[in-house]
């Protein structure tokens, strides 16, 4: 418990230099910005300003990532309430309510209870994971190779088939992730797997190119070809942007009831804020003094799923910080962020690298407050972005999204590949198969694999090494029952289809 | 997979599950080849070509259960997509990658996509875009090569700069 605290306020030193003060407020800007512009998921945003990284050190860009993860959340759930085309499944709830309320002038108090709501439940819920990583860590350094294999099966599982609208779609996309986590050498033999003599795809496919050819350039895509289906509409923030005595006694329990939704679910590896921001809004429709509003743009619907949007974002810091596991699109990507400076997280990173950790997570916490009092005031900046007419917006999205690209490895087969993922992104669009399973599929297939040959190593080539460690078999029996799960009992479908 | 397809009533074969179907058990069939080329060097527990395989194996069952969704007309229903601007993006990112791919540089390359872009979201002022394109490219050149000393490709137009 001291330890935290002491560990705590060494990451406050650190975080509140000014440099890294000013990285954090970059981070913050940057994120909202982008991540406001329509059919901008967090996950985008943190792909797409991975290059304006770069060149910063390690510490001062985790911080401006801090900033960005944040950022990026908040910018979502503006346009989830302006224009009703939430970027990511999980502001789908407060698109309900919040495009609703601001179609009845009241859009003002729907970004209010939002923005306040996300930053309650984003301090509540990193306190939750600077308390919780530590006691991880300690478990976490006992875990061998074989149990570090089957705990990405679960993530594997549970991000793809459990809940997902269908196992064998959630599957689909996680096996094409799995396949092009196999391209390139061979990190044990030094031989080159499914690279037919192309020398740039001996490196292996790299992670930001598949998660922005696949969520913008197949963004852009999927919604060019359907242009002619509907145009969005911007709703004007009309009246008060404050929140009446009334909004905040409607405001403060969904809030905290959101928070612990999402706090422990993303906590899990199990991935995903749908879950929670659903389980929000059915609860609190479910407790409402005014049901009747529900539907028409109630408050509590608004604030409930953004806390718990919020809340299941730091949740899912906990796997990715104390085990290395990404158990969301937006988790994949400040992966991929640790990575580019050779950086991996895990309970060795707590170890050799307190600053760094400790610094990010006090981040996250400067970065909450600054959202607080930057986006309020800043919200009619934030509607102007959103104004952009359609053409150039997504133009500039293709441009931006290809400079980091460009900027990265300006080769021929490198934005091949971009286009060739963006072509796939658009056809898994089509098609309804998720998204997000791709790229931990990519991300964490490769680590899957080192982690099962070392214990195989290890145990001389004997495969019960997985069942005789209690924890490996304890995982991977959880995972089989989470595969099993949704194909013996079908009822995520009807559980989802009640909330609509 | 044309992506012209009308929306689809369910309950009738859905054609491009079938595709889909066909497209994995491909895959499957390239993991295994090329993993036959692959040399087991490790003496104990798994070579690299156990895991293509095993991915391979996955690959062909969600195969088979794509095949059977789509005899079914289990997949989700899907609204009419237009099929031209999708084609003119993709000429979009091809005109950017040929000019990268000639040294024609940073600043035409994406001025180009971002003209053709904009034409696909039904923009027909190409001049007043073309232009717009080019300041906002050169722009974003200066910030992100002069000021974030990020390599971006040089052309004609980058040398004059």
């Amino acid at each position: 418990m001291m330890d935290t605290f002491a560990a705590l306020a060494h990451g406050m030193a650190v975080a509140v230099q000014p440099m890294n003060l000013l990285y954090a407020l970059i981070g913050v800007f940057l994120g909202t910005a982008v991540g406001v512009l329509p059919g901008i998921g967090p996950a985008l945003t943190v792909a797409l300003l991975l290059p304006v990284t770069y060149k910063l050190d390690p510490g001062g860009s985790l911080i401006m990532f801090a900033g960005i993860y944040y950022g990026g959340m908040y910018g979502g759930s503006t346009t989830a309430i302006l224009i009703n085309t939430p970027g990511e499944s999980a502001s789908m709830a407060t698109a309900l309510e919040g495009n609703k309320m601001a179609k009845a002038g009241r859009g003002g108090p729907a970004l209010a209870t939002s923005a306040i709501g996300s930053f309650v439940a984003g301090t509540i819920a990193t306190i939750g994971l600077a308390f919780l990583a530590p006691w991880l860590v300690d478990f976490a350094v006992r875990f061998g190779p074989e149990d570090y294999f089957a705990l990405m099966c679960v993530a594997f599982v549970t991000v793809s088939a459990t809940f997902g609208d269908s196992p064998v779609r959630g599957l689909t996309s996680l096996f094409i992730g799995l396949t092009l986590g196999l391209v390139g050498i061979d990190k044990l033999t030094g031989q080159a797997r499914l690279a037919f003599g192309v020398p740039e795809l001996l490196d292996g496919v790299e992670v930001t190119t598949l998660a922005v050819g696949l969520f913008a350039v197949g963004e852009a895509l999927y919604v060019a070809s359907r242009r002619h289906h509907s145009e969005e509409k911007l709703e004007p923030v009309r009246g008060s942007l404050w929140m009446t005595k009334e909004d905040w006694k409607r405001s403060w329990k969904p809030w905290l009831r959101g928070t612990m939704f999402g706090f422990p679910i993303g906590a899990l590896p199990a991935g995903g804020a749908e879950i929670p921001t659903f389980l929000s809004y059915s609860t609190e429709k479910r407790l409402t003094k005014h049901p009747e509003e529900f539907g028409k743009g109630a408050i509590e619907g608004v604030a409930g799923p953004e806390a718990a949007n919020n809340a299941s974002a730091a949740g899912t810091l906990v796997p990715l910080l104390t085990l290395g596991l990404p158990t969301s699109a937006t988790a994949a990507m400040m992966l991929a962020g640790f990575q580019q400076y050779g950086l991996n997280p895990g309970p060795l990173l707590f170890a050799e690298r307190p600053d760094l950790v400790w610094g990010l997570i006090a981040s996250l916490f400067i970065a909450n407050c600054m959202l607080l009092v930057l986006n309020l005031p800043l919200v009619g900046l934030w509607v102007r972005l959103l104004a952009i007419p359609q053409p150039w917006l997504y133009a500039g999205i293709l441009v931006f999204a290809t400079m980091g690209t460009i900027a990265a490895k300006p080769s021929v087969v490198e934005l091949s590949m971009l286009a060739g993922f963006g072509v796939l992104g658009f056809l898994m669009r089509r098609f309804d198969f998720p998204i997000a399973p791709v790229v931990v599929g990519l991300i964490l297939g490769p680590i899957a694999e080192s982690q099962l040959r070392r214990a195989l190593a290890i145990s001389l080539g004997d495969p019960m090494t997985l069942l005789q460690s209690p924890i490996s078999a304890t995982l991977l029996g959880l995972a089989l029952v989470a595969l099993l799960a949704p194909f013996v009992l079908k009822g995520m479908g009807r559980f989802k289809a009640n909330e609509d | 997979m044309s992506s012209g397809d009308p929306a689809q009533t369910p309950r009738r074969v859905d054609r491009a599950g079938i595709v889909i179907a066909a497209l994995l058990a491909a895959t499957a069939a390239v993991l295994v080849w090329d993993a036959r080329g692959l040399q087991s060097t490790s003496m104990y527990g798994m070579g690299p070509e156990a895991m293509p395989v095993v991915i391979a194996c996955g690959l062909a069952l969600l195969a088979i259960g794509n095949f059977v969704d789509a005899l079914r007309g289990n997949l989700p229903a899907r609204e009419s997509a237009d099929p031209l601007p999708v084609v003119l993006i993709l000429i979009g990112l091809a005109l950017l990658i040929a000019i990268i791919g000639f040294g024609g540089g940073f600043i035409l390359a994406t001025a180009a996509l971002f003209v053709t872009t904009s034409a696909a979201f039904g923009r027909r002022a190409i001049l007043v875009d073309s232009v717009i394109a080019l300041v906002m490219s050169t722009l974003i050149y200066l910030a992100f090569d002069r000021l974030l000393t990020l390599s971006l490709p040089t052309g004609p137009l980058e040398r004059l700069l």
